[in-house]
């Protein structure tokens, strides 16, 4: 009870420091609600929180939840500034310029008007599941599956497609890459290849059939769907189409990495994300139930297209079985798995593994380590783990005789 | 009849003269009602968006002299005294006349946070003018920008104390890790397979 008030406390002071309801959707407010007893939602799940100067971090309670749809305000964030913009959507535009035939700038109210799609798609930080936030938790990040993996969210997207806008904007040849801007108080700025951007990117408007969050980039957002969320730049405000990427400060230095496969290099413009799955109930830092059955879900995730199979080991990866898939199956979205478990009462490592319709499987921490010439011992180090970002690898968890569960994926 | 005339008359006028207008900013739309044309006059008043090229670049100039007044007063809270670390991220990495040149992996990773790290120079330019200071952004005349350029590029040891920093000279500085980045021209689709590692 003490940990629940002193989190209260800490968000209402970060949410006035930072000038805004940041805590919306976090503190439930117990009051007449809770003498209604069992019948009343009063603590609905929390995002986990994390705030710094230049940084606020929201992570969704994968744990809670069990729908291919994040709620809305659980939705994870990573804001590049201390406080939100406070736009105006009626006064809001969008301007596209460049390498075009025709510059045009767009209210939200002609984007409305204009053909639209809805497409449920996951948006995930580059840096989710980083090795070096393993075992780093405080009591307002949650569970190590929250923290450690909640920078994953999938939502009903509703806007219009780039390739209408570009359309009518009429890109010249030579325009072979965009730049889009926010209109947050850093500008975050990221290159995007137009084919991309022409293939299957959109304008939202909307998430899950309501207006975006403020924390979603309210009015507008790009969406970039399958690749690292930076790319779906939020309050959307510029696109300058041009003739090379221009390695804005974000995507080349914060959202790069040196690799050893690459003789100390750094690659840049990560793309999209490998097939990825989560066992999130049972996790670490959650209670087994009774031995004997003991249902295994998660969630399963590419950004290559649809996940295809997934499947389980509850033997650290020696044998595996089918996992259950739940429809519906969307393409770059977050999908249900389940399995049956009879729990024998003693200790055991669970873990899952998906394939998705690329037919590319996703790797162990090991495979993921040759891939990027990194070895075991060096990720096991406490201090200067090298950095990764895209980690897709499997998540072990341990789960102990006497119902306690722990992150195994160094052991 | 004359009044008739009076409303016929602009609507004869509209009727040849606009299609002419419309025409040229409409060929080819699918939605020609739909968004407001663009002026290049409107382009340039609110484009900041650099690239490598630094076409965008707006005229200005600026010294490290000049660069090291406006760092003190507006940057070393967080930066540090010349950038050299500080409550944010570290920008200085190599010495006046010694530039860092790499590597950024394992222990060394948190040097990326340096400007030595860009591998084009206009990034520093693009990023100090749209997103610092951080409490606010957009409140640097485009000289302070070309000077705060000049400070932390001279103090990186990736040019001399006395080179000025314009539109011209800016993006043709040599940044020392220009070739620490791969593949060195990025393409769409990626090359290799599977394109997520």
């Amino acid at each position: 009870m003490e940990m629940k008030s002193d989190r209260r406390r800490f968000l209402q002071q970060t949410a006035a420091i930072a000038g805004v309801a940041a805590g919306a959707g976090l503190a439930a407010k117990a009051g007449p609600a809770q003498a209604q007893g069992n019948n009343v939602h009063v603590e609905p799940p929390r995002r986990g929180a994390r705030y710094s100067i230049d940084h606020m971090t929201h992570y969704t309670p994968l744990h809670e939840l069990k729908s291919v749809i994040t709620p809305s305000r659980l939705h994870f964030m990573q804001q590049h500034t201390s406080e939100f913009p406070e736009i105006e959507a009626e006064h809001h535009t969008v301007s596209i310029y460049g390498l075009v035939d025709r510059p045009l700038r767009f209210s939200v109210a002609d984007l409305k008007r204009l053909p639209s799609v809805s497409r449920v798609h996951f948006l995930e930080c580059h840096a989710n599941s980083s090795l070096a936030i393993h075992g780093t938790g405080n009591e307002n990040m949650g569970p190590p599956v929250q923290y450690i993996h909640g920078m994953t969210s999938s939502s009903e997207w509703t806007g219009v497609p780039m390739s209408v806008l570009l359309r009518e904007a009429g890109v010249k040849s030579t325009g072979t890459w965009i730049v889009n801007e926010g209109g947050d108080a850093c500008n975050f700025s990221h290159t995007l290849p137009t084919g991309k951007a022409m293939e299957d990117c959109f304008i939202a408007y909307a998430q899950n059939g309501d207006p975006l969050r403020v924390e979603q980039g309210f009015p507008i957002r790009m969406i970039v769907p399958g690749w690292e969320a930076p790319f779906s730049v939020k309050y959307l405000k510029n696109i300058k189409v041009v003739d090379q990427p221009y390695h804005a400060w974000n995507e080349s230095m914060n959202h790069s990495v040196a690799r050893p496969d690459l003789g100390g290099k750094v690659r840049w413009y990560h793309f999209q994300f490998g097939p990825k799955s989560i066992i999130t109930n049972p996790s670490a830092g959650l209670q087994m139930g009774a031995k004997g059955y003991n249902q295994i879900t998660g969630i399963a995730w590419s950004g290559g297209g649809k996940i295809t199979r997934v499947e389980i080991s509850v033997d650290g990866g020696k044998n595996w079985r089918d996992a259950k898939i739940q429809d519906p199956v969307h393409t770059k979205a977050h999908t249900r798995f389940t399995y049956d478990w009879d729990w024998n009462g003693q200790d055991a490592v669970i873990v899952s593994r998906a394939t998705d319709d690329q037919r590319e499987l996703q790797p162990t921490l090991a495979e993921l380590g040759k891939y990027w010439g990194i070895k075991m011992d060096e990720w096991r180090q406490k201090e200067d783990k090298p950095r990764a970002i895209h980690m897709n690898s499997q998540q072990p968890w341990k789960v102990n005789k006497d119902g306690s569960i722990s992150d195994a994926l160094f052991a | 009849m004359r009044s008739l005339l009076k409303v016929l008359a602009p609507a004869v006028i509209l009727a040849f003269a606009v299609p002419a207008v419309v025409s040229a900013q409409s060929q080819g739309r699918l939605f020609p009602d739909v968004g407001k044309p663009l002026s290049e006059k409107e382009v340039k008043a609110f484009d900041r968006i650099i690239g490598p090229d630094g076409n965008a670049l707006p005229v200005g100039r600026g010294t490290a002299k000049e660069g090291e007044v406006v760092f003190v007063k507006r940057c070393q809270v967080c930066h540090g005294v010349n950038g050299e670390g500080g409550i944010l991220r570290r920008l200085t990495i190599g010495k006046p006349g010694q530039p860092y040149r790499g590597d950024y992996y394992g222990p060394n990773q948190d040097k990326m946070n340096g400007v030595s790290y860009y591998p084009v120079p206009t990034i520093a330019w693009d990023y100090i003018n749209r997103a610092m200071p951080v409490p606010n952004p957009g409140t640097l005349t485009p000289n302070e920008v070309y000077s705060l350029v000049a400070f932390l590029f001279y103090r990186n040891g990736i040019i001399n104390e006395g080179d000025v920093m314009d539109q011209t000279t800016l993006p043709k500085v040599v940044m020392p890790n220009k070739d620490g980045f791969v593949p060195a021209k990025p393409v769409y689709p990626p090359e290799k397979k599977p394109s997520w590692w």
